[in-house]
Formats: structure tokens, sequence, C-alpha cells
């Protein structure tokens, strides 16, 4: 807890820019993947919000939550930051602001959800959130092949029905997620919503797959981020912040910019996106 | 009362309003500045541009601190080619979807003949107006002093891009002087057709806990509530000495603080910062509360406030 701090006298308070949080668990999710466990609460986070995370000297990044009491962290090892990140030990420090941007809204009975990579952090957190309030849930995972394959445990701790994909077949079905997918939406449960986080071909297929078969697509994007929250246009695709009216994008934003074309938009419609 | 007119005019130029995107937010994709323009500015700045691609600064370089913010975004940018198709796609969307909405071409270079070469080639892609950025405080490690810090480099950058431009040129000062009003005297005698100001304060947040600044770059500029006075101040002793237009920045959250810095001296005032409370759509909102104020008032014209706060007894 904050020390010296005015807040209880009702003068002027720290003005730190970030909380420093603790880790109090580091778990092997895969070879490269790990689960950071801290022992802050932010019970007011939402399924597909993001923090701002600092590690002095190291950088400043992006990660989902998987959880907000306690607030957890997935983080797979891809460069300088998620490696120096997988060097904290229990009890370690780091610094994160935040949660910032739009989640995963809980509609309908059917839920979907479609995850590559880290994208299983935010839609476990979905999924454990949407559980309580009786949805219906199928969660599809996809990886190259079976060492990148993750949260089987989770999921299905969770009980939720998991379909697990790799490109090589080496773990549950050969082919992509989108495959799956397709499966699932012709099945005789009719979806109601389609919850997507991963690369970034990876939800153009699901995006695709969705709009023809006329299901509502919720679908987490990933852009370059310095603020976070929506001053500095550095994570833009189009007209749209990826930090501030994302990340996730909803069905009716996707007329409005070329966001699930990603990059630069061909621009002929400005968004007045739904907050 | 009829609705209050908030048409204001600027180095010869209407304006609708005098809401102008200040530089460096929100500014980096046509479709983003027209989404800020359609929602209601007077007009909306690029991102400032340098004759070379910039990649900025590492993170942590903007962060939220107190009553405002702190950045070190080292004038990351695409570079002056690439800000010319920037310019050429913004100025296509606003003529669809904002045609009154004036454009403002933000510029930066290392060097005097960089700023001219810099502002030749944007003139080509027709811009409103060139702001010159001789301001920036975060650049100081890798480019030294600011041009503003000194009324002669200052006064060299202007009359390197008035020689090189037939637009109006916009000089966009720094607070981080002994003495803003003399600079903007030097600028205007170098030929300067507006002043902007302010830029960010330089400033430093150290985290306690970390025992370091938080900047990446250490040292960075405020924005925000935090720096309004300190503009408004600027503005105020600007617009005592010299006779061009002021384009007034800093710290404006609302309808109310754009007219405070209005009654200072400002003819437009530029809206950055504030993107953080109310998104993109900003500017409709600011411009809903201004007109609020002057109905509350009894002001039918806008323009009636600019420099208000200087009159005399006798006049009002
Ligand atoms: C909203 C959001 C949520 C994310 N959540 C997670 C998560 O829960 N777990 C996880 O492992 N990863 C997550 N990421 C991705 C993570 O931020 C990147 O893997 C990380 O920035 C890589 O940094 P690095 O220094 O390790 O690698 P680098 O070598 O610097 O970069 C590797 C890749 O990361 C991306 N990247 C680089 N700089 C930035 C930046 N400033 N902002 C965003 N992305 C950048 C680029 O695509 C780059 O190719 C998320 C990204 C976003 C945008
Ligand atoms: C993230 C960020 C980036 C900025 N980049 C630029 C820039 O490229 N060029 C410039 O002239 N000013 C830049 N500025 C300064 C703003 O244009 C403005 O002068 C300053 O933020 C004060 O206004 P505000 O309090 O309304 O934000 C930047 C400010 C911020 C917060
Ligand atoms: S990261 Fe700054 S606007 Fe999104």
């Amino acid at each position: 807890m904050a020390v010296n701090d005015n807040r209880a006298e009702g003068l002027p308070c720290s003005t730190a820019c970030h909380v420093r949080a603790r880790i109090v668990t580091v778990e092997e999710e895969n070879y490269r993947t790990r689960t950071f466990t801290t022992d802050l609460h932010w019970p007011h986070a939402r399924p597909g919000q993001f923090a701002m995370v600092w590690l002095p000297g190291v950088n400043e990044r992006p990660l989902s939550l998987l959880s907000h009491t306690p607030v957890r962290f997935t983080v797979a090892a891809v460069g300088p930051f998620t490696r120096a990140l997988h060097h904290l030990q229990p009890g370690d420090a780091l610094w994160v602001r935040g949660p910032y941007g739009r989640g995963f809204p809980i509609t309908g009975r059917y839920m979907v959800m479609v995850a590559g990579g880290y994208g299983v952090a935010p839609l476990h957190f979905l999924a454990q959130e949407a559980r309580q309030t009786g949805c219906h849930i199928t969660v599809i995972v996809g990886a190259r092949t079976r060492r990148d394959v993750l949260f089987v445990e989770r999921f299905t701790a969770l009980g939720v029905p998991l379909l697990i994909t790799t490109d090589d077949g080496s773990y549950g079905r050969r082919g992509t997620v989108a495959d799956a997918l397709a499966d699932v939406i012709r099945g005789s449960h009719p979806v109601d919503a389609v919850y997507a986080c991963g690369p970034a071909p990876m939800l153009e297929a699901v995006n695709r797959l969705c709009k023809a078969a006329r299901v509502p697509a919720y679908l987490s994007w990933e852009g370059i981020m310095r603020c976070g929250m929506g001053i500095c246009g550095t994570c833009a695709r189009g007209a749209w912040l990826v930090c501030r009216d994302g990340p996730v994008a909803y069905p009716e934003d996707d007329s409005s910019t070329s966001i699930n074309a990603g990059g630069i938009a061909s621009a002929s419609h400005t968004s007045r996106l739904p907050r | 009362m009829n609705t209050p007119d908030l048409q204001v005019t600027f180095c010869g130029k209407l304006f609708r309003n005098p809401l102008v995107l200040a530089s460096g937010i929100l500014g980096t994709q046509p479709e983003l500045l027209a989404r800020v323009a359609v929602a209601g500015a007077g007009a909306v700045t690029t991102k400032s541009l340098s004759p070379h691609p910039r990649a900025g600064h590492p993170n942590p370089s903007v962060l939220k601190w107190g009553p405002g913010f702190i950045n070190a975004v080292g004038l990351q940018n695409p570079g002056v080619e690439a800000g010319v198709r920037l310019l050429e796609e913004t100025r296509r969307l606003l003529e669809a979807q904002a045609p009154e909405v004036h454009l403002i071409a933000s510029i930066f270079a290392e060097t005097v003949e960089g700023f001219a070469r810099v502002a030749e080639r944007l003139t080509a892609a027709r811009p409103d107006f060139i702001e010159v950025n001789v301001s920036c405080p975060n650049v100081a490690h890798e480019l030294g002093r600011p041009f503003a810090a000194d009324p002669e480099d200052a006064a060299a950058v202007t009359r390197a891009v008035k020689n090189a431009t037939d637009l109006p040129v916009i000089v966009k000062l720094s607070p981080n002087v002994t003495d803003i009003a003399v600079v903007a005297q030097a600028v205007e005698a170098a030929g300067a057709d507006a002043i902007a100001a302010i830029n960010t304060v330089a400033g430093m947040v150290i985290d306690v806990r970390a025992r370091r600044p938080v900047l990446a770059n250490e040292e960075g500029g405020l924005s925000g509530p935090a720096i309004k006075p300190i503009a408004v101040h600027a503005i105020y002793e600007i617009y005592r000495k010299v006779s061009v237009p002021i384009l007034g920045i800093g710290g404006v959250t609302c309808g109310e603080d754009a007219i405070e810095l209005m009654m200072a001296g400002a003819t437009l005032v530029g809206v950055g910062s504030a993107a953080y409370w109310h998104g993109p759509e900003m500017m409709g909102i600011l411009a809903g509360q201004m007109r609020a104020f002057l109905r509350a008032e009894g002001i039918a014209r806008v323009c009636e406030v600019i420099g208000a706060a200087h009159r005399t007894e006798e006049a009002w």
C-alpha cells in the first residue's frame, strides 16, 4: 500500500504514473509462454482490456489481462521486453498502468471463442466471466504444432468444450481454427456471437467466416502502442484507435474502417465508432 | 438569444470555430485527422514532419501524470515524402467530409536548411498553413536546445521557411524560455504570419519506487491541465507585444478553458491532451460548451472575447 499518501487527509496525493506490483507466482504454460500472477487487484477490469507494463530500463509494452483479482498476465517470450519479463521471479517487481481499452461484451446464449497464441488469455478471462452468466461456450484453440498449444488444462478446468487444431495435426484436429469454427457455425446450435484474439491472419479468416454466416464477431486486434489511452495516434488502424476504440472491434465497427483489412484504411469514409 | 457565432478569421481565412487539433495528437493517419475534423474541429494539424523518417524514443514515452501528461515521443514521423502523401490523402478526405476544416502541416528539422526543405516539399501538397515546430523539448539530448530557445535562431528558421513557401506560416514557440514575448517579437519581425504558443513544458517525473525517471528519454514535455496557467500567461504576454494573430495551446479540456485562452489573446485554440477525456470526437463537445458559455454570458460572437482580459476598466 502507498506510504506517505495524503489521500486520507484529502491533500494532493501521489502522482506516480505506474503502480508497482509484485510477482506472486510464475507458471510455465509452454516452452516460451509463462503466466505471471501479481499482487494487484483491479476489480473493475474487463476481459479484453489490457495494461501497459513497464520494466524499468527495458521497455513498456501492452499485455492483456488474464484475470482482474488478482491481475495475471500470460506472456510469450518473443523479443527483448517479453524475454526480460520471463526472467522475473516471485517477489520481483513490475510496473503497470491501466486497465485500458474496450473489452469483450457478453452477449447471447451461445458464445464461441477462438484463440491463437497469447489470445488464450483474454478469452479465458471472458469464458470465466461468461460462465457465471450461464452462457454456453465452445472454445477453439489453434497453434502451429503440439508444443505451441496453450491453456488446454485451464480451459478443461473451466469445464467448457474445447476444440484444438494444429497446422500439422500433431495435436487435435489438423487444420486451422477457421476450419473448426466453420464446423461449429454449421452445427446444430445457432451461434450468437464469436470472440477471437490471435494473429491478424487468423482474425481476418474468422471475420470472413462470421460475415458470410451473419454471426456477430468480436475481434481483438493488435497495434503498436505508446500512450495506450487515445492521445498519440500511434496505434491507429485508419480512423480506429486500437487502444481506445478497441482493442476489441465490434461487428458494427467493421464497415466504418478497414480495420479488418489491416493497415492503413481505404479511407473512403470516416468512422464514427460507437463507444 | 440566437446561437452564438463561433466563427473567427485567422490570417485572412475564415474558421467555423477556433478549435484546432494540436500537433502530435491523433495526427498520424488521414482517416484519424478526418475523424477529428468531422466531429467539429475548425482545423487539424499533422504530427510534426521531418526531412527523414524518425522512429522516436522507446517506451515509456507518453504517460498520464497527476493533472496532466508527460511525453517524449521524440518526433516519431514517417518523414517528408510520406508526409506529402499524408497531407494529400487528408486533404482529399476533408474535401469530401468536412470541406470547411483547415489543414495545418507541422514541420520539424534539425537545421535551418532542413526546415526550408520540408516546408518547400510539403507546400506542394497545399495544406492551408505551415506550422513550424521550433519548440520540441524532448529531443535536446540528441539535437541540443531547440531553436525557440533563442530569438535569433527562431527568427532564422522563420525567414528560411517564409522564403520556401507561399503558404501562411505559424511559428510554434516554447514556454521553456525566460521571456517568450521576446521570441515572439523576433519571429514576427522575421515574417511569421502567426504565432502558436505553447508547446509542452520541459519536465521530468521520477518513479520513487523504481528510483529513475519514468520516461525512457528521462526528460519530456508536460501537457494537459497542469500547464494551462503557463499557456494563458504566455499568450497574454505575447498578445501585448505582437500584432500577428495567436494560436493559443495548452491545457484546454473544456469550452471555458478555450474561452480563457482567447481572453488572454488567442484567436485560435489548440487542443491536444483533452482527447484523453473526450476521445477523438472532442471538438464538437468543446464547441458546444463554448456556445453554452457565450449564450449564458450574452455574448453574440466568440471573436468579441479575443484579448478581452486585456481590457482597461472603461472598455466594458
Ligand atoms: C492490446 C495488446 C495486448 C497484448 N497482450 C499480450 C499478452 O497478453 N501476452 C503477450 O505475450 N503479448 C501480448 N501482446 C503483444 C506484446 O505486446 C508484444 O509481444 C510485445 O510488445 C513484444 O515486445 P518485445 O520487446 O518482447 O519484442 P519485440 O521484438 O520488440 O516485438 C515483437 C513484436 O511485438 C510487437 N510490438 C513491438 N512494439 C510494440 C509496442 N510498442 N506495442 C505493441 N506491440 C508491439 C510487434 O508486432 C513486434 O513484431 C499484446 C499486444 C497488444 C497490442
Ligand atoms: C503525445 C504528444 C505529442 C506531441 N507531439 C508534438 C509534435 O509532434 N509537434 C508539436 O509541435 N507539438 C507536439 N506536442 C505538443 C502539443 O501540440 C501541444 O502544444 C501541447 O500538448 C499542449 O497542449 P495540450 O495541453 O492541449 O495537450 C505533442 C504533445 C503530446 C502530448
Ligand atoms: S497508443 Fe496512443 S493513441 Fe493508441
